[in-house]
């Protein structure tokens, strides 16, 4: 058991941007979130990780209902990476990566020789770790995707939700970043905009459009020649790559 | 060298960092004592303190003693609690609204005050049974409430809850002006533009102890929240996702902030760009991490008000400067080579 939505239902205004969206996590597996621009891809996430309160639905974490669990309690267990995830301060990298130790402290509780392994880890884990005295402003797109995912690892939680993180990574760090993720054994829940990606590393795939959910299952399942041209407005033939078995994309011009 | 060695070092650098502010602070208030327009030799100026400690008990002249005690050892404790205060809410509220720019009086407190403060000094109003003070104190609060209203607690996010500040200094400013403008003769113009300017002239001894239990309590409060401010730096969403119950933190910290700032100003004027200013030069020296700016913010505002008022007293002669003059007349040169370092590390 882990992440699990009902009918989940959020507006802004009047316009529904999350449309009765049921889906679950599978413990340990990957599940990607796919959809055109606009499709409730980064709001459902916001929801899942209790950001906003859903106008009717429930989430719920282990079976227990988000709502009724405290903050930091969630914290402890979920890390959410942003898309545009931004600051004007002046912070070195392992400053960013160290708020991620924030909710398994007191507010006043005392930094440990553990947190610091923790830390270390983190960066290292996304190759971040020689640089880590760097200051934030001077970082590349890329590199700082790459620490916020650091500050989300050092959370050490069981579910990882990410928004779009291969948005800014140059296609070697795109693909270091989806095998990281889909390698470490923790449930994550990933908004990507790559269907190739999304094929070779999702073990689920959840198709939203206009905030409904128009198809789920597994790659094989999901994506077909029907449903790209339905949902994505592209021609494309799908067939299983020679390389990994997986389903792939061919666009057609 | 360790991970360990790097983070004790880190705090030991802090450390060390201010335990010689705090004697430099020490220094500013002995400072501060000691020079004036009456000249009094130092060690009449030593003794007079010792001997109120009860710690010596040497004949002075009772004048000497009386502007020593009562008169500038009273107004540099004053000045240093106001700087640390002012500082502090600086760096809390540039945090928080992810602002530079932002300051003690974004949010309207001063504004308020000084509709307060004309309130009492010009229309008469409590007739005479409320301070100039008090006045000041419950503008000040008017005006945090409107603020607090307008922008949802300081849901609406950081760009409107400045916007509603704007609004809100604005609209008490007008207040100010009308008032003044329609009711006041010149003379009482005048002391209103002096008061606003702010003025460490007739603080004394209470003022001194409101001052230091405010800002204790306002500096530990935001070391409470120390770690959660970090959080913040980017964004509401990140912050809330890290386990900090966002609006509950927003609003008691600007609560604190309006709180610390109407107290300060109701008691010493809006003495400006203290609050502006010491933060950044702080962040400066130690980084942005709160739990080592804050302490920073509070012994660097503190020194910085100190000897601000002993130029505002020695500068010309038989007069006193107003102190928000001074501020920005240190500060600005101050502040330029800061920034004009910071530029060419980057």
């Amino acid at each position: 058991m882990t992440i699990k939505a009902e009918n989940l239902t959020w507006n802004i205004g009047q316009k529904t941007i999350v449309d009765g969206v049921s889906l679950k996590a599978e413990p340990g597996k990957m599940l990607g979130l796919l959809g055109p621009n606009g499709s409730g891809k980064s709001s459902l996430l916001r929801l899942l990780a209790g950001l906003r309160k859903a106008h009717s639905g429930t989430v719920s974490l282990d079976g227990k209902d988000l709502r009724s669990i405290k903050r930091n309690a969630i914290a402890r267990r979920v890390a959410l990476v942003e898309q545009h995830a931004n600051t004007e301060s002046n912070v070195k990298v392992r400053d960013v990566v160290k708020l991620g130790r924030i909710p398994h402290h007191p507010p006043l509780g005392g930094w440990t020789k553990a947190d610091d392994e923790v830390v270390d880890g983190a960066l290292a884990r996304v190759g971040m770790s020689d640089r880590h005295e760097q200051y934030w402003q001077s970082l590349s797109g890329g590199e700082r995707q790459r620490v916020h995912i650091a500050r989300a690892l050092a959370q050490a939680p069981t579910e990882m939700l990410l928004d779009e993180p291969t948005n800014h990574l140059d296609i070697q760090h795109q693909i270091e970043l989806l095998r990281l993720i889909s390698d470490i054994s923790l449930t994550s829940i990933i908004a990507i905009h790559d269907l190739n990606h999304a094929a070779m590393f999702c073990d689920h795939l959840v198709v939203l459009e206009k905030g409904r959910v128009v198809a789920h299952g597994t790659p094989d399942e999901v994506l077909t020649q029907q449903l790209l041209r339905d949902v994505f407005h592209v021609e494309a033939t799908v067939s299983p790559s020679p390389h990994h078995g997986k389903p792939h994309i061919h666009y057609m011009r | 060298m360790t991970t360990l060695q790097r983070y004790f070092g880190e705090q030991a650098g802090l450390g060390l960092f201010l335990l010689i502010s705090t004697v430099m602070l020490l220094l500013a208030v002995a400072a501060g004592t000691g020079i004036g327009e009456m000249p009094i030799p130092l060690d009449t100026t030593f003794f007079a303190v010792t001997n109120k400690f009860g710690w010596t008990a040497i004949e002075l002249d009772p004048i000497h003693q009386s502007v020593i005690w009562d008169y500038r050892l009273s107004r540099a404790l004053v000045a240093a609690c106001c700087g640390a205060g002012l500082a502090l809410c600086g760096a809390i509220l540039q945090s928080l609204l992810r602002n530079a720019l932002a300051e003690p009086y974004v949010l309207g407190v001063s504004a308020g005050a000084s509709t307060g403060a004309v309130s009492i000094m010009i229309l008469g109003l409590g007739s005479g049974a409320v301070t100039l003070s008090a006045g000041a104190f419950a503008g000040a609060l008017c005006s945090f409430i409107f603020v607090a209203l307008l922008s949802d607690g300081a849901r609406a996010g950081a760009g409107k809850t400045i916007l509603a500040g704007v609004a809100a200094s604005q609209l008490f400013n007008a207040l100010t002006s009308y008032i003044v403008s329609t009711s006041g003769n010149a003379q009482q113009a005048r002391d209103v533009m002096f008061w606003l300017l702010g003025s460490f002239g007739g603080v004394r001894w209470p003022e001194f102890q409101l001052a230091l239990v405010v800002v204790v309590i306002g500096f530990l409060v935001c070391m409470y929240f120390a770690k959660a401010l970090d959080a913040f730096a980017f964004g509401d969403d990140a912050a809330a996702s890290l386990g900090i119950p966002v609006d509950a933190v927003r609003v008691i910290l600007l609560a604190v902030t309006a709180l610390l700032t109407a107290a300060i100003v109701s008691m010493v004027g809006s003495i400006g760009f203290v609050g502006l200013v010491v933060p950044h030069a702080a962040r400066f020296i130690v980084g942005p991490s709160h739990m080592r700016l804050l302490p920073t913010c509070v012994v660097t505002g503190a020194i910085f008000l100190v000897l601000a008022d002993i130029v505002s007293r020695i500068i010309l002669p038989q007069q006193v400067l107003p102190i928000g003059v001074v501020t920005a007349l240190v500060g600005v040169p101050f502040f330029s080579v800061i920034l004009y370092r910071s530029q060419r590390a980057k």
